[in-house]
């Protein structure tokens, strides 16, 4: 039952083959089974996930169940369940439940999904690796011995690993669509504004955005569905309607015109990644579509400009935690200055501390025009090299990540080289577009993403581009040895 | 841009982050490797450039200035370190 998709297992709830409590003690049982290597999760939730299971099934045999209805998923320990601890993988939240729920939450509550757990991340999202979360690394389902991606690496490893069928995650840089690359399975980051911020830890408020984790672009779409929509409780959010995502899965790819940024396949992509993503361009020839190479010429601005614009916000946003009103809260503190001092600095991680430190830097006097204003001038630049491409292409495809996953601690003593992980990814957070990453081929065993880039509000049209490639490959469907 | 332990001190200082003195002089090298790295954007040309806050260029929307969310002092205060009479606790600010 684990190897179906979402869509199978919604067709098989509701033609009663099996209920939702069954469907979700297999997957409880697999997170029991498998991942003691994985440590994917940092919260199971079994007794509400049985609870909402047997409500879905009520609600399943009154005939009033809905494509989500029954089918369990994992959510990312970065969004407020009510009553249910909410770290997001810092020692500053450990002792955290969330007194209400994040609106993506209520989303899915709503439309019936069952959350089995809270998935591990990297702490406060910020890493590209999952190794800075309090609460240890995730391993690769693909070889245990390389990181799964990050920052929401728990999630992506229980979608490949088939603990569950779909999962949340949110991206400010690439964190949806690079661990789904290295974990060898779909991801999407909506435009900045389509999901809803409100409850959702805040890491860099310009940059957050939450999206989906699935098998296939079909389900990909049906959560999308759910988790998209206005809220007036987030100031960002975009007041417009949200698309039907599955309508147009199917349609022809003939004359669609894909770009390919000639930045993105130049130094520092690993030829065996580049030669998958070549060997995928020719399927999306074979369907139809017309490629033509583009250039977004800031593109190399984009990590720089991000490791300003993402710090300084990190540093504005995190000031709350001050150990008074909730969080780790130091013993015995002097005063309150050292109360201040030694919950945050006993709290927060080293990867939390130097992007506090690098943005407060950023902003203080003195240094805030040549920094942050000159970030957000070059954010400008890189959004207008976007706009400019998507005058001549629909989508613009590339690698997701220079490399297939890396060795745990390979990158773990240097930041910036970390940092390069995403150089793909952090221009589109930047411009503020949606983007997504699919299985595409091996490079030494190891899962390759292929990254579609749309212009603003198109996600439909790459869920329709992702699902025509799943339909003539098998990359997707692909599981890693142990897993089966 | 090198970052000195003096400045990784009066920077923590600034973020009210206290910080090993031991890990001071990592600090000191990851902050300005970082820094160097994004010095790159001083190759840039942005003169006359708008500044971007946001991707879509939205404006800040209104609202009626009434009151819409209940009083959830107790289920809020619930994950408070300290509290007492509904107040949240401090040690002591004025002799």
């Amino acid at each position: 039952m684990h190897q179906k998709t979402l869509v199978e297992l919604g067709a098989g709830l509701r033609q009663g083959e099996y209920s939702s409590e069954e469907l979700t003690r297999v997957c409880l049982d697999r997170v029991s089974a498998l991942d003691k290597q994985l440590n994917s999760f940092i919260t199971l939730t079994e007794e509400l996930a049985l609870q909402a299971a047997r409500d879905a099934d009520a609600r399943i045999r009154s005939g009033e169940a809905g494509p989500l209805t029954g089918i369990p998923y994992a959510h990312k320990d970065i969004f407020c369940t009510r009553g249910v601890r909410t770290s997001c993988g810092s020692h500053m939240l450990d002792n955290f439940i969330a007194p209400y729920d994040a609106t993506v939450t209520q989303q899915l509550n709503a439309a019936g999904a069952v959350m089995i757990g809270k998935t591990n991340m990297d702490e406060f999202a910020m890493g590209s690796s999952n190794e800075t979360s309090f609460y240890g690394p995730v391993t690769n389902p693909w070889d245990s011995e390389t990181v799964p991606g990050g920052s929401s690496g728990g999630s992506a490893a229980a979608v490949a690993a088939r603990l569950v069928p779909v999962s949340t995650g949110t991206d400010t840089g690439g964190s949806i669509r690079q661990p789904a690359a290295l974990c060898g399975i779909t991801g999407l980051k909506p435009t900045y504004g389509r999901v809803s911020r409100y409850g959702m830890i805040a890491f860099a408020s310009s940059l957050d955005q939450a999206g989906p984790f699935a098998r296939t672009a079909e389900d990909a779409a049906l959560m999308l569905g759910a988790m998209a929509g206005f809220d007036l409780r987030d100031s960002t959010s975009v007041e417009r309607a949200v698309d039907d995502y599955t309508g147009g899965l199917n349609e022809s790819l003939q004359g669609l015109k894909i770009g390919l940024p000639t930045q993105f396949f130049g130094a520092g992509l690993d030829s065996a990644v580049a030669a998958a993503i070549e060997l995928a361009l020719d399927e999306y020839r074979k369907l139809g579509a017309v490629i033509t190479e583009i250039s977004l010429p800031n593109s190399q601005l984009a990590v720089p400009t991000y490791y300003v614009v993402a710090p300084a916000e990190c540093s504005s946003n995190l000031s709350r935690f001050d150990g008074v009103r909730f969080g780790y809260r130091a013993e015995h503190p002097a005063d309150l200055e050292d109360l201040y001092k030694r919950s945050r600095g006993e709290g927060f991680g080293a990867e939390v501390k130097r992007r506090i430190m690098i943005g407060t830097y950023a902003l203080s006097a003195g240094y805030y025009d040549a920094y942050y204003l000159k970030a957000q001038q070059a954010r400008r630049l890189i959004r207008e090299d976007f706009m400019r491409a998507f005058e001549q292409v629909d989508v613009i495809m590339g690698p997701t990540a220079p490399s297939a996953a890396f060795r745990l601690g390979e990158k773990a003593d240097d930041p910036v080289t970390m940092y390069l992980s995403d150089i793909y990814t952090i221009a589109v957070n930047l411009a503020g577009l949606p983007g997504m990453s699919i299985p595409a081929g091996f490079a030494a065993d190891m899962p390759v993403g292929l990254q579609l880039i749309g212009n603003y509000f198109e996600e439909a049209r790459l869920l329709n581009a992702a699902h025509r490639y799943q339909q003539v490959t098998d990359w997707h469907a692909r599981c890693p040895q142990g897993y089966e | 841009m090198a970052i000195e332990g003096f400045e990784v001190e009066k920077i923590a200082h600034l973020a009210r982050l206290g910080i090993d003195p031991d890990d001071v002089p990592e600090y000191a090298r990851n902050l300005s490797d970082i820094l160097a790295f994004v010095e790159q954007l001083n190759s840039v040309d942005t003169r006359g450039v708008d500044p971007l806050a946001h991707p879509l260029d939205a404006i800040q929307r209104l609202r009626p200035d009434s009151v819409t969310e209940a009083d959830e002092r107790d289920n809020f205060q619930q994950n408070a370190p300290l509290t007492e009479a509904g107040l949240y606790l401090v040690p002591q600010v004025i002799e």
